[in-house]
């Protein structure tokens, strides 16, 4: 089909605006009726997208189901998928129908969380299939607001401070990514980011404000970009917005948030920082390896400290996404085919684990730690998927967040050996503080009093984990599944950004780098 | 000769002749009963003379000797202050009668405002300038103070005359220097006189305090001080008025004089207006965050709309005036359509203007808070909304000028400006239980607030054909 990309993204934009405009009434029908539409939107963006992974042809590394129509102040409409933002795209609609069931029983408001729900699939879906600048830039802001509303509508105590950080935090990085956009279009004559990926960008060195900057033009847009998928991974020091956002967020909001939404920031670093400015990448490389480092490190033992679970899972998909962030840096196949992998398998995994507290939320309204413990006794069901997801948050070996830990970990082994050793030991205590929070929740004896008459997980929620268990552990067990329609692009893009390099760099800071690489 | 000059100014004639007769009759039979039949005639009129400007008038034509000039740039901006004028008067109509306020002479002030500013964007000349601003200005000062027995408004409308005489002092002084020095008053003759080198200084300072004297008339910040007040101070439906059309016709003329007169220097002026739009950003974005009555808070985002639009018009390029141009059109109807549902704020009848009023308001209102946020996202710049593409074309041109500096500063103040129209939308979905506000709407200000808030989105996908207009106007004035 020739618009297939643009059916995908905008089915849910449709069943939004039926849903505003059609659906009167606030009564229990019309509430269902909302949840009933809003699933099966979703689920035909779902089976719409699986028409896409058919149709797709990963040994072409060039864009696919490419869609181009004229639009205003000269930019083009302009939509395409490759190999690194098709299982974004499926990722995204996979979770989406599951999202919406999670939030079943929604009583308040039930049509607007839904609208809102289907505006930010599209926004989502769109930023992963924009092949132009602004178009781009168009998706990755306008999905703020309905996360702003989700959060500051349907959230928890403290909602209203961590909706307006979270949407002030990204959207003063994406402002400057829109300078830095417009700096390229005035230097390349164009926004198609299939011309800018081939697009050389000046790299000689500049003064600015008096300071030399080596790399010049390329190093002041890079770090612009930066600025704006920093914020949205989020790597350290700029994650503090994420805990607050995902404490007060509903469940399902958390789930979007952590399954998706921080994925933008990795695409966008996949995307636009490591092929577009190769030279910046190169020359600031180290800089990204030790805030991936530390991220992963600090936030595993700000982890150990937290009270709440929320938090907790919070602050391990900072340290999950810090490997991410290195991996894309290590600049090899390996390295980019975990950082991939590890983005699509942490949005299953910490969903799930949304998900799971999700579970015991709705039944104790309560995310403090202390309050639960010996759930296994009367919850048999939750403990056993509560443990598969803890298992592969910690990336034990046959769930899938194994393949990408290790994938990463191994891409930045052969550039950088002193960062392997420190993110290593990441996976030391993300064991500590995963394994603990388990023991805590669901080991022990049953004490507490208000826990005795607490019930097993219903139907619905045992069918909303099923294709997540099956994910994770079809991924563990055959990551090729995943990885052979990753890897022919990664490939390309990897050769194309050591091609980059030599042609462009300085001879000296080429030797220093050897040196350098020589001396670990 | 006379002929052909008169069918230039046609528009313009038919308005002021009709203002006149509306006058009389309005004295000498009715008096205040006349006001809604009156108002109606006016809208009626406006929306005839802005089809009668837009699908008549064909490449520039002048009259009266080089006085007054009617080209493309001109028509575009009467048709946006017309249809301004139009949409303002049609949705404050049911206000003024509620409020007993309606008077007769507000819809022909109104009337010979508008004409003003018709002459404002058609001058040629700096004495037409002069007088075309001082015929707007002086209306203006008129329906500030239209609510008499009120201190407020008084006090509004002789802050206004007072600012506005020293700024038009200022503007005066600027423009005889500049007669002083280039030797002539006529915009083509200042273009002929003056080049980047050999620059007579008294030209510069002519046109230093000339900038300062218009700036007073768009409130760009450092001489914004007036807005606040008078924007608080007048009725509702006065402040809707001054927020719209006039900012227009001022940023037109703005456009207008630094091109045509001062073209051959843009060097000098482009700062000067850079630095008035980093200050207004700046300034408007800043103030607002403390404020809590809607109308002051719409001054001080007004100011900050201003500075975006001045972004464009200080990179000196037809891209940069035509993104300038993009901008007004699509801060007016932003402005029409948040103003139409500040003026349907009520509790117990009588008007509401604090913004802590909104609480819950989308329990209330879900349709109107949805379209209300709508045009605050669109305020705020956030995409798809068309607030963010006319942003986006200020900035672009800005970069392409190699004004970046002024672009950074452009997107720092917009998060910083964010913040408050957030907090409004912040209000209506998540605030407080409490009183919620009452809301009664008549029903141009119902359609006004759909159909802008709509258009915010629907724009999105063409921009409704106005980017060749736009880009045409900008060719006409920058050559």
């Amino acid at each position: 089909m020739q618009n297939l990309l643009s059916i995908v993204t905008f089915i849910p934009t449709v069943a939004a605006v039926i849903l505003a405009v059609f659906l009167r009434g606030d009564d229990a029908l019309a509430r269902q009726n909302a949840k009933w539409l809003a699933l099966l939107a979703t689920s035909a963006t779902f089976l719409a997208s699986l028409g896409l992974l058919a149709g797709f042809d990963p040994a072409n590394t060039g864009f696919q189901f490419v869609e181009e129509h004229d639009w205003i102040m000269g930019l083009t409409y302009r939509m395409g998928v490759d190999g690194i933002s098709i299982l974004f795209v499926m990722l995204t609609t996979f979770l989406m129908p599951l999202t919406i069931a999670a939030c079943w029983d929604v009583q308040h408001r039930v049509k607007e969380y839904m609208i809102a729900f289907l505006l930010l699939e599209t926004m989502m879906i769109g930023v992963f299939t924009a092949l132009d600048l602004v178009l781009f830039y168009l998706f990755f802001e306008a999905g703020l607001i309905p996360m702003f509303l989700i959060i500051g509508i349907w959230g928890g105590k403290e909602r209203i401070y961590a909706a307006f950080k979270f949407f002030l935090y990204t959207f003063l990085g994406s402002v400057l990514m829109l300078v830095a956009m417009i700096a390229m279009y005035v230097e390349a004559g164009t926004t198609d980011i299939t011309q800018l990926l081939n697009h050389q960008f000046s790299a000689g060195p500049i003064e600015v404000l008096g300071w030399q900057i080596a790399g010049g033009m390329q190093t002041l847009l890079w770090l612009a970009f930066f600025a704006s998928f920093a914020v949205k991974m989020p790597m350290w020091p700029v994650h503090t917005w994420l805990p607050d956002a995902h404490v007060q967020a509903p469940t399902a909001g958390s789930v979007v948030l952590a399954a998706i939404l921080l994925k933008m920031g990795g695409y966008g670093l996949l995307r636009f920082s490591l092929p577009m400015f190769p030279v910046a990448s190169d020359l600031l490389a180290p800089l990204v390896f030790w805030m991936s480092a530390i991220a992963i490190v600090y936030a595993s033992l700000v982890a150990l400290a937290q009270e709440d679970m929320k938090k907790l899972i919070a602050y391990s998909s900072v340290a999950h996404m810090g490997y991410v962030t290195m991996g894309i840096f290590a600049a090899n196949q390996q390295g980019i085919d975990g950082a991939i992998f590890q983005m699509v398998s942490h949005g299953f995994i910490s969903g799930a684990l949304f998900l799971c507290v999700g579970v015991i939320y709705d039944r104790m309204h309560t995310r403090e730690i202390a309050a639960y413990g010996g759930l296994v006794n009367r919850m048999p069901a939750y403990a056993l998927i509560f443990m598969l997801f803890t298992m592969a948050n910690v990336g034990l070996p046959g769930t899938s967040g194994f393949v990408g830990e290790f994938l990463t970990l191994m891409g930045v082994f052969q550039v950088n050996t002193w960062v392997a050793l420190v993110a290593t030991s990441g996976v030391i205590l993300s064991a500590a503080y995963a394994l603990w929070l388990y023991r805590r929740v669901v080991l022990g004896d049953l004490v507490k009093e208000g826990l005795r008459t607490i019930t097993d997980m219903t139907r619905r929620e045992k069918a909303i984990f099923a294709p997540l268990v099956v994910m994770t552990l079809l991924l563990g067990i055959y990551p090729a599944l995943a990885l052979d329609l990753i890897g022919p692009s990664v490939a390309a893009l990897v050769s194309n950004y050591q091609a980059a390099l030599p042609a462009a760099l300085p001879d000296v800071l080429r030797d220093v780098g050897q040196a350098a690489a020589l001396a670990h | 000769m006379l002929g052909s000059d008169l069918t230039v100014i046609l528009p313009e004639l038919v308005l002021v002749v009709f203002a006149m007769g509306a006058l009389l009759y309005a004295v000498y039979t009715e008096g205040d009963r006349l006001t809604p039949r009156l108002t109606w005639a006016t809208v009626g009129l406006f929306v005839l003379m802005a089809f009668y400007v837009g699908s008549t008038g064909v490449g520039t034509r002048q009259a009266f000797d080089g006085l007054i000039v009617d080209d493309a740039f001109a028509r575009f901006a009467k048709v946006a202050i017309l249809l301004s004028a139009a949409a303002v008067l049609a949705m404050s109509q049911d206000y003024m009668q509620r409020r007993d306020l309606a008077r007769f002479e507000y819809p022909v002030l109104v009337v010979l405002a508008v004409v003003g500013m018709m002459m404002m964007v058609s001058s040629a000349d700096l004495i037409v300038l002069y007088m075309a601003l001082e015929l707007q200005s002086l209306a203006l000062y008129v329906i500030a103070s239209l609510r008499r027995d009120s201190l407020k408004s008084t006090e509004a409308g002789l802050k206004y005359f007072v600012l506005g005489a020293l700024s038009s002092g200022l503007l005066l002084y600027g423009a005889s220097l500049t007669y002083g020095f280039a030797g002539t008053t006529s915009f083509a003759g200042i273009l002929e006189a003056t080049s980047a080198e050999g620059l007579p200084v008294g030209v510069l300072f002519g046109l230093v305090l000339m900038l300062a004297g218009l700036a007073f008339k768009v409130s760009a910040a450092p001489f914004h001080m007036w807005t606040p007040d008078v924007y608080e101070g007048a009725p509702t439906p006065v402040t809707a008025f001054l927020a719209t059309a006039p900012k227009i016709a001022a940023m037109a003329l703005l456009a207008r004089l630094v091109h045509d007169a001062f073209g051959a220097i843009p060097g000098d002026w482009g700062q000067v207006i850079g630095v008035l739009a980093v200050a207004s950003v700046f300034v408007g974005a800043i103030a607002a965050i403390g404020q809590r009555n809607i109308k002051r808070l719409m001054a001080y985002s007004s100011i900050a709309h201003m500075g975006f639009a001045m972004i464009g018009l200080a990179s000196g390029s037809a891209e940069g005036t035509a993104a300038m141009l993009l901008y007004m059109s699509v801060y007016v109807a932003m402005n029409v359509g948040t103003f139409a549902f500040i003026l349907s704020m009520e509790r117990d009848g009588r008007p509401v203007v604090e913004i802590d009023a909104l609480h819950l308001f989308s329990r209330a209102a879900p349709g109107r808070a949805l379209a209300m946020m709508v045009l605050l996202v669109s305020m705020a710049g956030i995409p798809p909304a068309l607030g963010f593409w006319v942003k986006f074309a200020v900035l672009r041109a800005a970069v392409e000028a190699g004004m970046v500096w002024l672009a950074v500063a452009g997107v720092i103040a917009s998060v910083i400006g964010l913040f408050y129209y957030l907090r409004l939308v912040y209000f209506m979905y998540f605030g407080r239980e409490g009183v919620v506000l009452e809301s009664r709407m008549s029903a141009p200000q119902w359609v006004l607030l759909v159909a802008t808030s709509l258009a915010m989105v629907a724009g999105a996908i063409n921009l409704f054909g106005l980017e060749p207009l736009a880009a045409a106007a900008a060719q006409a004035l920058v050559r």
